[in-house]
């Protein structure tokens, strides 16, 4: 079997992009923390739910950030591939 | 395009921006994307109800009925989402920042029409980005004067400058690479879905469309504009 550079380039870059996702680990706590603290203000103070929402979705997309930028590692090995040649 | 997955499955995923016509422009060769044609179908559309509106409430009635209820409703509920984040700088901004809350979602939403989300292209974001970056300081030296502008540079000490230029710099950057991403990821999971479980896929990827166009866009739209508003209410009076 002969394998060129540039497969392997590729192969390593979908590894890469697989490795990359793993990103994903840190904002999925952080959200799902900001998820319980949220509820069990609810639980709380149901008066202030809609004030409590929008806060928690602020702080989670936030949070969300770092996760993205993995994905958009993950995207850029595998659809515009600026290792291969 | 040609990848990994392409060849998997055989099935055409169209998740790239498309040029269509090209041009010379200082020696230089710009294209007509699909972008631009989501962009201008979407202008419009927003440049027709934008009509619609105006002449409706020009001549509005004492008891507002269908139509009429709507644009109120909108413009109601921009004003007290700018309101209450923003306070007494409000009056300035609602404009831009209704604008903006609307444009972004109706392109993030346009997924569900059948077009490319325009708001999936990092051009289109990135110069929301840097709308936002503007106006942060051009009201940072507005409010605060060049000498509060190189005090909230030093701000520990001098020579913590370089690293808040980058804090500086890095806002624009963060808020258009998040939109860009989430609308990016919600379109390249809707292709996959349609590219490859091909005949599988109908009438229930109406459910995946509520999630990834409908709620993620509006969430997105929703933070891109409150972050815009907290900088900005930071730049105005932070003394």
């Amino acid at each position: 079997m002969n394998i060129s550079g540039n497969d392997l380039i590729l192969a390593c870059s979908a590894i890469g992009a697989g490795l990359a996702v793993i990103a994903g680990i840190g904002p999925g706590i952080g959200q799902g923390i900001a998820a319980g603290y949220a509820a069990s203000a609810v639980g709380r103070n149901p008066g202030a739910k809609s004030d409590i929402t929008s806060t928690m979705l602020l702080g989670q997309a936030v949070a969300e950030t770092t996760g993205l930028y993995g994905l958009l590692v993950a995207i850029l090995l595998l659809f515009v591939k600026p290792l291969t040649w | 395009m040609s990848n990994a997955i392409l060849m998997a499955s055989g099935a055409d995923i169209d998740i790239m921006v498309h040029g269509l016509i090209s041009y010379e422009i200082f020696g230089q060769t710009c294209w007509i994307t699909t972008t631009h044609v989501c962009l201008l179908i979407l202008m419009i559309v927003l440049i027709g109800f934008m009509i619609a509106a105006n002449r409706k409430i020009k001549k509005a009635s004492e008891v507002p009925d269908g139509f009429q209820n709507v644009v109120e409703l909108i413009v109601e509920m921009l004003d007290n989402m700018v309101k209450g984040v923003m306070g007494v700088n409000s009056a300035k901004f609602a404009n831009y920042i209704s604008t903006v809350f609307i444009f972004i979602l109706m392109s993030n939403i346009s997924g569900i029409m059948g077009l490319r989300p325009p708001t999936a292209d990092y051009g289109v974001t990135f110069a929301l980005g840097v709308m936002t970056f503007c106006l942060i300081h051009f009201n940072k030296f507005k409010h605060q004067h060049v000498s509060g502008v190189l005090k909230g540079l030093c701000d520990p000490w001098p020579i913590w400058a370089p690293i808040n230029i980058i804090s500086d710099l890095a806002v624009p950057v963060s808020l258009s690479l998040r939109l860009f991403a989430n609308i990016l990821s919600g379109t390249i999971i809707m292709a996959l879905v349609y590219g490859l479980l091909g005949w599988i896929a109908t009438f229930w990827p109406s459910v995946l469309h509520v999630y990834f166009d409908l709620f993620s866009g509006a969430i997105q739209t929703y933070v891109f504009c409150m972050l815009t508003m907290t900088y900005i209410n930071q730049a105005i009076d932070s003394e």
